[in-house]
């Protein structure tokens, strides 16, 4: 195992690999950080249809200074626009569009993610308070929960677990998981590769994660 | 409903009456539709021991805007209802995160989506509802959970409030609202939730029979006092988001 085989995706990467994974006609709900680069990626003709918890819906690319119309923010607070077909209601009937079952996928980013589809990602070893946001009702609600984040602390320890260490935000939701190392599928006992970065062996994989994984 | 008298001069003037221990929502979300103007107002005022309800209590975004974690610096709060205590990227800290950390001031941290299904029970008439979200949490542990057709929900209560402040685009002299894009968010449901809602407006404040009846996003009936936001820099008015503070 040498440093720059263990690389893997960079983030861009990790959030391409999930998007190439959205159907035509989907709803997808990005969460802040990583999962915004989603919206970069070209998935060709697929019509998908950003949906923000503050009741944006249909909403498109960031606008640059000077052009942003400051009525108007997605959830993480950035200035977008509207793609034709867009429609604003308020925070009860966003949030009534999720728990109904209408967002076939929520990207999140997370602190860890366990081998039952287990995940973390409100509040942090130790500390009082959290920042919960829209999280619980996505993850609980949504058709699927794909998570993206690092595969190791900069420490080095494992983000992938048999069992998360910190207070989950749901429990055996999450179906998909693009880390730097690649895409891997949570499957009971252990994590099953469904592809491996470039230049990432399954052993270097395999060492850098906290559950066992399963060959594709 | 009177007509009249709902139109008011000054921010001040509009929340004369906010007592100590006063629990008071505030709209707005990542910016569009927070009464910036009328929680400056209330930070002049000074009522204490109040219980603020909030999707945050303001960010670590710069330039800073009147938000609740000044209420907290200035000693006026007692307890927060909010989507986030703490901010999610562990890097940032919120102003208000030191104070709840040091027991200073009281928070219950609840899922967004059940802060706004809470605040329009509250406004409907229901005093409870069962929601899938936080099942299995920690927030969830110690609560009635039910059963229904197989799947678990957690027992949710509604948040009614004495006050509401929020800020809309256009509104007429009836109280009825119209909010542009994204300013809709929370305001709607902190209106009904309340019983008594303070408005900062945009625009000039229209007679009566203007607005197109049909496009009224909140009826004047969960609208009590408006207050027209002067022309900066008198008045507060959204700027663009700048860097994240260090």
């Amino acid at each position: 195992m040498n440093a720059p085989s263990n690389k893997g995706w960079d983030r861009q990467q990790m959030a391409d690999r999930l998007a190439r994974e959205f159907q035509d006609g989907w709803i997808v709900n990005l969460g802040v950080g990583i999962p915004t680069l989603c919206s970069n990626t070209d998935i060709g003709e697929r019509d998908i249809t950003y949906h923000a918890e503050n009741g944006v819906i249909g909403y498109g690319p960031v606008l640059p200074p000077g052009e942003e119309d400051l009525h108007l923010v997605n959830a993480g607070g950035q200035n977008v626009s509207l793609n034709p077909g867009a429609a604003i209601v308020h925070h009860a009937d966003s949030f009534g569009i999720i728990r109904s079952g209408r967002i076939d996928v929520t990207v999140m980013g997370a602190y860890e993610v366990a081998a039952n589809g287990d995940f973390a990602n409100w509040k942090i070893g130790g500390a009082k308070g959290g920042g919960i946001g829209g999280a619980m009702d996505l993850a609980a609600c949504a058709k699927r929960v794909f998570i993206i984040l690092e595969h190791g602390t900069r420490k080095g320890e494992p983000r992938l677990l048999r069992t998360c260490t910190l207070p989950v935000t749901a429990r055996g939701v999450v179906t998909l998981v693009a880390t730097n190392l690649g895409l891997f599928a949570p499957a009971g006992d252990g994590f099953a590769v469904r592809e491996l970065a470039p230049g990432v062996s399954f052993e270097a994989a395999q060492q850098a994660t906290g559950a066992p994984l399963l060959p594709a | 409903m009177s007509r009249r008298g709902k139109v008011f001069g000054s921010f001040a003037e509009a929340m004369v009456d906010i007592p100590d221990g006063a629990t008071i929502a505030f709209g707005g979300f990542a910016g569009p539709g927070t009464p910036y103007n009328l929680t400056r107002a209330l930070l002049k005022h000074g009522a204490k021991r109040l219980t603020c309800i909030a999707n945050t209590t303001g960010g670590a975004h710069q330039p800073r805007m009147p938000d609740i974690g000044m209420l907290v610096e200035n000693g006026q709060v007692a307890k927060v209802v909010c989507a986030f205590t703490a901010a999610t990227r562990p890097t940032d800290v919120l102003p208000f995160t030191p104070y709840y950390e040091r027991g200073e001031v009281e928070a219950e941290l609840v899922p967004q989506g059940t802060l706004a299904e809470r605040l329009r029970a509250a406004g409907a008439g229901i005093p409870a509802f069962y929601t899938p979200t936080a099942v299995g949490t920690e927030l969830a542990e110690g609560r009635e959970t039910r059963a229904i057709n197989g799947r678990d929900y957690l027992l949710e209560y509604a948040l009614p409030c004495d006050y509401a402040l929020i800020r809309a685009w256009r509104a007429d002299a009836a109280g009825n609202l119209q909010f542009r894009l994204s300013q809709r968010n929370f305001c709607p449901l902190m209106a009904m939730a309340a019983r008594t809602t303070l408005v900062e407006v945009e625009e000039p404040i229209l007679p009566a029979g203007t607005l197109d009846p049909d496009q009224i996003h909140t009826p004047g009936i969960f609208v009590h006092r408006l207050v027209p936001i002067p022309p900066a820099p008198e008045g507060l008015w959204a700027t663009r988001r700048q860097e994240r503070a260090k």
